[in-house]
């Protein structure tokens, strides 16, 4: 792959953005739909730059939330994938279980959180925690019971110990799986947290967008929606990159072997 | 040069191996397959051991029991007097496939035995940069892949991979070799050249080493004695011993002493294989 190719690619994916926002821009305009139904993309932007002030503290509520629960959940996610991926019977014992528990709609347990704990930050964190982890503890496991035995075979016939081989075949080899799982909770992380703000909270981008949605003002409603997208796309790039780094080797990726 | 056995008691010599009546099954009731026929090897201390016959019979089975990857379903396997061969006995094995570690680069894949083996593992922090380092180096010199030490296994050939794999076996100056046709992706004449190195360290550091291989030419330069297996589930048809003198060169390949060696195994892997020979 050339670099050229490289910022090829890059560049299709801004110009994807950018015609989605003109035909949406172009649609509003064209059939004469009202600000109060869809605002288009400008009125949405012009919006979100006039009340970033009232929205700033709201915003660093929201992203604060989120991480302190995305963390949990993949510290929580890393530590019960690893526990039923190295154990066949862990694996077949806990797996039901944990089907059963994210099969549960996660609305359903916001005002769970709320009753134990009020409302406000705390049912926020842990809804976005309990939401985030599943897809982590299902990667985490699915990495380390798939690695190729005779890879694990390399390390036994020189004596190795359980945490040598753990250290040295498991963890690398879970670092794609791993990455991949992350990409996807942090997202759905931002779902939970939001999810619980627009129900128990009186801060954050959630409750900001429910306020304005009761007040009729659709584009501050979109203007929430659009940070949120902006700090989900923004998280996704980070790890993105930080994948690049950790698990080139899975993808053989020549600038990581060139590094 | 006599054919037949091969006395399987070696008095005062320390055994480095020794199978008793060892029998791999795998699989369960009707899937049940039978892989290695109860065998009864001894190999002494410092011998170089080439074990030949046909495809599937069990010779990778038989260096997985030594290695200790795998428990008899029969029988006992003991290895430097321990039931747990690892921790008997300094192992340096190469698989049949190259099974380098894909997130490593070729250089850390050959030190890894340094980062696992006692006394190395606590050095490994401290000298790794260096000592290790310039050890691993020495060794890829040796088998013809100098400057790939920063590459990746995939960005390796087969062969090349195959030769990499050869020099993990050997960082750690192991007491017993397992060596799973270390050479069958190689041509001849690279083939012919690592058969010297081979040769040199075994003849240096006289440790056991258990070879499996498909070359008659290869057991006889390399092997103070040939084991040959019958076809699955296998047992040893044949045991005889090798004594060319050493250091063995290629032109003693084409020895008449030596074809006729190679000849009388050859016989008797045709016999193994359940045929007589196709004119
Ligand atoms: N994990 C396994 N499960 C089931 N059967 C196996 C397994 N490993 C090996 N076998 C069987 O055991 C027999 C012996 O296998 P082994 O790998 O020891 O053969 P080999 O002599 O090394 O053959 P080759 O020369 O082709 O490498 C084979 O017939 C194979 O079918
Ligand atoms: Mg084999």
């Amino acid at each position: 792959m050339t670099d050229f190719a490289a910022v090829r690619r890059k560049l299709w994916a801004v110009a994807l953005i950018v015609g989605f926002f003109l035909l949406w821009e172009a649609l509003c305009l064209a059939l004469d739909v009202s600000d109060l139904v869809l605002p288009r993309p400008s009125q949405v932007f012009a919006t979100l730059f006039a009340r970033l002030p009232i929205l700033w503290p709201h915003i660093l509520q929201t992203l604060m939330t989120t991480m302190i629960g995305f963390v949990g959940g993949v510290v929580i996610g890393v530590a019960i994938g690893a526990l039923i991926g190295v154990s066949k019977v862990a694996y077949d014992t806990a797996y039901p279980l944990l089907i059963g528990f994210s099969s549960i709609p996660k609305v359903a347990v916001v005002p769970i959180f709320v009753l134990w704990f009020g409302s406000g930050t705390v049912p926020a964190v842990l809804t976005s925690l309990v939401i985030c982890f599943f897809p982590i503890v299902v990667n985490v496991a699915t990495g380390l019971a798939t690695t190729e035995p005779e890879l694990e075979d390399v390390l036994k016939a020189l004596g190795a110990s359980k945490a040598d081989i753990l250290w040295n075949v498991g963890l690398p080899r879970v670092m794609p799986f791993f990455f991949a799982a992350l990409k996807v909770s942090i997202t759905y992380a931002f779902v939970g947290t939001v999810l619980a703000e627009t129900v128990a909270s009186n801060r954050g981008v959630g409750n900001v967008m429910m306020s304005a949605s009761s007040n009729f003002d659709v584009p501050l409603v979109f203007a929430g929606l659009f940070v949120l997208a902006g700090l989900g796309v923004a998280l996704y790039v980070a790890f993105s990159l930080i994948e690049r780094r950790v698990t080139g080797w899975a993808s053989r990726r020549d600038d990581f072997a060139a590094a | 040069m006599t054919s037949g056995t091969y006395p399987n008691d070696l008095g005062a010599e320390r055994v480095a191996i020794a199978l008793s009546g060892a029998a791999v099954t795998f699989g369960r009731g009707a899937r049940k397959t039978a892989a290695l026929s109860p065998t009864t090897l001894k190999i002494a201390e410092g011998e170089f051991v080439a074990l030949v016959g046909p495809s599937g019979c069990g010779k990778s089975t038989i260096l997985k029991l030594a290695s200790g990857l795998l428990q008899p379903s029969e029988g006992a396997v003991i290895v430097g007097g321990r039931e747990t061969a690892a921790k008997a006995m300094r192992i340096g094995m190469a698989f049949q496939n190259p099974t380098m570690l894909p997130w490593l680069t070729v250089e850390r894949n050959i030190m890894l035995p340094l980062k696992i083996v006692r006394p190395f593992r606590g050095e490994y922090r401290a000298k790794r940069r260096t000592e290790f380092r310039d050890r691993a180096h020495a060794l890829l010199d040796q088998v013809g892949l100098k400057g790939f030490a920063d590459k990746y296994p995939w960005q390796l050939s087969g062969g090349m991979q195959q030769r990499a794999n050869l020099c993990r076996a050997l960082i750690h100056e192991p007491r017993l070799l397992l060596l799973d046709e270390p050479f069958g992706a190689l041509d001849q004449f690279t083939r012919e050249e690592l058969w010297g190195v081979l040769q040199e360290l075994w003849l240096a550091r006289k440790p056991t080493v258990l070879l499996v291989t498909h070359d008659l030419k290869e057991a006889g330069y390399l092997a103070s004695r040939i084991c040959v297996m019958s076809a699955r589930p296998g047992r040893i048809l044949d045991d005889s011993p090798v004594d060319f003198p050493r250091p063995r060169t290629v032109a003693m390949t084409f020895d008449p002493d030596f074809v006729a060696l190679n000849q009388r195994l050859r016989a008797r892997i045709v016999e193994a294989r359940g045929g007589a020979e196709q004119s």
